[in-house]
């Protein structure tokens, strides 16, 4: 074989690993996503540039990730874990305070957020976990399993970075649940949360935290403070009626009415422009890509790449709802960025990193 | 590894983890639905209510002010006007290099380095999305150099500010009154919308009267803005309609003549001219005054105690406010009531002999001519003012056919003269003094008020227009300032409607002779009280003295003896017309604490109907533009 032919063989097998539907449903979105950004940022055309390089470091991302093998990931699950764990606590003894938490962690010349590994680190060592266990587990095996989610989650919350312990701990619990814990579990557990959420909100939460939880159940309560974010995203949204205002005419966005809106308002941003019609057809492509990874999930070759698939996919379900409830005033201001769209290389290299583990992990047998 | 493959059951798991990824899809798209029915119920069936939000959220309406109208003397001479000022203003948020650019703004303008310096202390501390007044008063060539150089300054503006001023001061400044800053009390009468951005408000005067002339329309700006405020561009625009000018029937170089005169005597007093035939009002003075421009931009605290706790309390005008004992001046006015009652008539003699009483009563009310006048008829008695002879009128009319009587003539009532606050006087009847006093009223009383005395008194207005209805022989015009209004500068002056009031029938007209003739008498005739005062007159005119005793000073206490002693002085009191036979100007003067009527009011009406008559130049008197005069239109009803 020449060396050319070699090449050619090395891509054919990258791009034939590429599960296309999912591929092009995720670039329409990052697409309108750039466009998006570009009327939020106010038409600045740098920020835009400065995404789409994000985009292509995120796509070559998951070009690689597609590589990665479930038996690779089996074994690098436990070190990626307990490095995350390490990383975390390190953060917490020397971390950078930013807006008013610790989260990021200063590597010379750039900083790094230790945060987002867990949100693969916690899915992959549950996956890993759960890989060569009897199934449905045993309820020591759940014990275990909570504690793998528990322990970072409760590090991120401590920093204080609640939307993204959020997406650990849901991203961790949903393996549990694809693992085939019972009902009985499940239904429980549910109801002494409710009844364990008065608690939580008197002992286990920041004043800013219980501050957004009580702007959230009347924003009219601080119209300047915290509750301005949530009266002035649903202005957005709500103006922006059936047909939206048109792409760069969203007065509330380009009057800088809006704040945060090329991060976790841009959701607002895109419904005041584009309009109840835009919104349903982006919440559509949102529901196929969960569609489809849920699909590549029940794909999976083996119990390890199921889990971990089942519950990156509906990770990426709860970055939406999270994001998209609270930009709609139906729940409390979480910082969650909207995903694929919000500006920011970090989480978008994370989510596309997920996309390429969930193609390469699907099983190359087809089942149906 | 072996042991747990052999437990582990793919196909089973499998099964669960379809039926787990099922109920996962319906969770989401569950949520999903969720999210979209809020979506739906925020752009669909709240959509008016978030479009109008945004709305306000985003445009702006900044008004724009009416300019006031101005006004004007009856020749048009200004006496209250707009000060038009051109500003530089910067709004800090706007520039980028503040110091490079304000040194640049001190060479343009040269102004000095510690103005700068002042400056940009005041831009530092003051709301960077706001303009800062850097300049004021900019001269033309300021504002060409600033406008030529325009583009380099992205931040600064000229803007244009308006301020009422009064160019006269002092003069007729009771009569004009003033503007102020709208306070509370404005605000709950007024139509907030036709104010917004407005500041000042008429507060007293014709400023007060014909707010809603001088106002104007204002107009506005729909910008739209940002959340900081800043305007980004202009949606809409509509222009203020300015307040419409006032033509006043004040004669200013008359008015200006009655002040002088009064200062120059050193008394307190007031003076009030009109013409009898209209009623519009030529002079209106009164000594001490203030100035209204002092009021404009806020009074400061010392200046208004000081005018309010000067004893001889400036703020108030004694013309149309000030309420004195009329004194000797009505008696041709009660003549003319003891002749329609048939109490007494022109051949009637009365024993005049230094005193009166009432029959049963041995209390003398003594005539000023202490010898007395001996048989006296009442032309004689009018222009040598005999008090005997009205005492016993006045006895014999009773109070109340007396009270009926003059108050045709205008007295205990209002004028309803356009300025606001006007006095009412008294003119006294038996039931009034019952109320006010819980006590009968004893013929003693009336005794008094035939000679201007007692209870009653009056406003020099009130004395110059009943005069003025002797003059013309019962006409009865309404006092006015306000003679026309012009719409806007390239507008002719529209004539303001006359109002008049019901006039005054006599059962005989030679009634009105009686009392002309005995007012011609004082003045030009042998004996008259005021003869020194009309001899050399070049027109034939009337006239009637009057002194009028002043009682009750309590309210004032803080004088000390030798002003008291003064303040115990009577007042001197003088009311005439000219020319006898056509007049034009009817007159009431008063010089407080100044003695005899025919001393000191006499001779100060005199000079006033000289300059009034004796125009010098051969200008006509007392004509203002052309077409006011001309278009002149006699109307019964209400004013306006």
């Amino acid at each position: 074989m020449t060396e050319n032919n070699q090449i050619l063989a090395f891509l054919q097998r990258l791009f034939s690993d590429i599960d296309y539907v999912l591929f092009f449903t995720v670039l329409i979105l990052t697409v309108a996503g750039v466009f998006t950004l570009y009327s939020a940022s106010g038409e600045d055309m740098r920020m835009m540039q400065r995404q789409s390089l994000h985009l292509i470091v995120a796509f070559t991302v998951m070009l690689a990730a597609t590589q990665l093998s479930s038996k690779l990931l089996q074994q690098w699950a436990i070190w990626i874990y307990l490095g995350g764990v390490l990383v975390l606590i390190l953060v917490l003894l020397m971390g950078t305070t930013g807006k008013g938490a610790q989260r990021w962690l200063e590597l010379g010349f750039f900083r790094f957020q230790p945060s987002e590994i867990m949100k693969l680190g916690v899915p992959l060592m549950v996956a890993r976990y759960f890989a060569d266990k009897s199934l449905p587990p045993r309820f020591i095996d759940i014990f275990w399993a909570l504690l793998i989610v528990l322990v970072p989650v409760l590090l991120i919350a401590k920093q204080p970075d609640l939307g993204t312990a959020l997406l650990v701990a849901s991203a961790g619990i949903f393996g549990i649940y694809f693992s085939g814990i019972s009902w009985k579990w499940i239904i429980g557990s549910l109801i002494s949360l409710t009844v364990a959420a008065p608690l939580l909100f008197y002992y286990g939460m920041h004043d800013y935290q219980r501050q957004r939880v009580l702007t959230f159940l009347d924003p009219a309560s601080d119209p300047y403070g915290s509750g301005y974010h949530i009266i002035q995203s649903t202005i957005a949204i709500g103006s922006g009626g059936v047909d939206g205002k048109g792409w760069l005419k969203g007065d509330q966005s380009r009057l800088d009415f809006l704040p945060e809106r090329h991060t976790d308002f841009i959701f607002a941003v895109f419904g005041e422009e584009f309009g109840l019609t835009g919104a349903i057809l982006l919440l559509l492509l949102y529901l196929f890509i969960i569609y489809r990874g849920l699909y590549l999930a029940f794909n999976g070759s083996d119990t390890f790449s199921r889990l971990l698939s089942g519950s990156l996919a509906m990770t990426f379900f709860v970055y939406l709802i999270v994001n998209t409830g609270m930009v709609s005033g139906l729940l409390p201001v979480v910082g969650v960025p909207l995903p694929l769209v919000s500006y920011g290389g970090t989480s978008l290299v994370t989510l596309m990193a997920a996309f390429g583990l969930m193609m390469g992990l699907r099983s190359k047998r087809r089942l149906y | 590894m072996a042991r747990k493959l052999s437990i582990k059951d793919e196909r089973d798991e499998i099964q669960v983890f379809r039926s787990r990824a099922l109920i996962a899809g319906a969770v989401v798209t569950l949520a999903i639905l969720g999210i979209i029915f809020r979506l739906y119920s925020l752009q669909v069936s709240q959509y008016e209510h978030y479009t109008q939000l945004s709305r306000e959220n985003y445009q702006k309406r900044i008004p724009i002010p009416p300019v006031r109208g101005e006004i004007f003397d009856r020749k048009g001479v200004l006496l209250a006007g707009n000060h038009i000022e051109y500003v530089l203003s910067v709004v800090r948020d706007e520039v980028d290099d503040m110091d490079f650019k304000l040194d640049q703004i001190r060479q343009m303008m040269s102004m000095s380095e510690a103005e700068i310096k002042k400056i940009k202390k005041k831009i530092r501390v003051n709301n960077r999305y706001q303009p800062v007044i850097i300049r004021k008063n900019l001269t033309e060539q300021e504002i060409a150099i600033f406008s030529s150089n325009r583009p380099r300054f992205a931040g600064f503006e000229i803007q244009l500010q308006i301020e009422r001023y009064y160019p006269l001061g002092a003069i007729a400044g009771h009569v004009l009154g003033y503007v102020g800053r709208i306070d509370k009390k404005d605000l709950e009468r007024i139509n907030k919308e036709d104010y917004k951005g407005t500041s000042h408000i008429g507060k007293a005067g014709l400023e007060k009267t014909y707010e809603m002339l001088l106002h104007g329309k204002p107009g506005y700006k729909l910008v739209e803005v940002d959340s900081h405020g800043r305007q980004k561009k202009l949606l809409d625009e509509k222009n203020p309609v300015a307040g419409k000018d006032l033509y006043l029937s004040l004669d200013i170089a008359l008015q200006i003549k009655a002040e002088q005169a009064l200062q120059e005597l050193g008394h307190n007093g007031a003076v009030v001219a009109l013409d009898p035939k209209t009623g519009e009002v030529l002079t209106m003075a009164s000594v001490p005054a203030y100035d209204p421009n002092l009021f404009v931009n806020g009074i400061s605290h010392r200046d208004y105690s000081a005018l309010r706790e000067n004893p001889d309390r400036p703020l108030y005008s004694r013309a149309f406010q000030g309420i004195y004992p009329p004194g000797s001046t009505i008696k041709p006015m009660v003549a003319i009531a003891g002749l329609e009652t048939g109490v007494t008539t022109p051949q009637r003699s009365v024993y005049g002999k230094g005193y009166f009483s009432v029959p049963g009563n041995r209390h003398r009310y003594r005539c000023w001519k202490k010898s007395g006048h001996g048989h006296i008829r009442i032309n004689r008695a009018i222009y040598q003012s005999c008090d005997v002879y009205f005492y016993d009128l006045a006895y014999r009319m009773g109070i109340d056919r007396f009270s009926t009587e003059l108050r045709k003539f205008g007295f205990g009532e209002k004028t309803g003269i356009d300025l606001p606050h006007e006095k009412t006087g008294l003119m006294p009847t038996a039931a009034w003094k019952e109320k006010r006093f819980k006590r009968p009223w004893y013929p003693g009383d009336t005794v008094n008020i035939g000679i201007g005395q007692g209870f009653w008194n009056a406003t020099p207005l009130q004395l110059a227009h009943a005069v003025g209805i002797v003059a013309v022989r019962g006409k009865r015009p309404r006092p006015h300032l306000l003679k026309g209004v012009r719409e806007s500068k390239d507008k002719p002056v529209e004539p303001v409607s006359i109002q008049l009031l019901p006039p005054v029938v006599l059962s005989d007209d030679r009634h009105w002779d009686v009392a002309i003739k005995g007012m011609h008498h004082v003045v030009q005739g042998a004996g008259g009280t005021a003869r020194r005062s009309g001899a050399g007159a070049a027109y034939q005119f009337a006239g009637k003295t009057g002194t009028a005793q002043v009682f009750g000073i309590a309210q004032n206490k803080s004088y000390n003896a030798s002003q008291l002693k003064k303040k115990l002085h009577d007042h001197s009191l003088f009311v005439a017309f000219a020319p006898l036979d056509n007049p034009e100007i009817a007159l009431a003067v008063i010089a407080e604490n100044a003695g005899g009527g025919s001393k000191v009011a006499a001779p100060l009406a005199r000079k006033i109907l000289d300059a009034y008559l004796l125009v010098d130049s051969g200008e006509e008197k007392g004509k203002a533009g052309p077409e006011v005069s001309k278009k002149q239109k006699h109307k019964k009803g209400k004013r306006r």
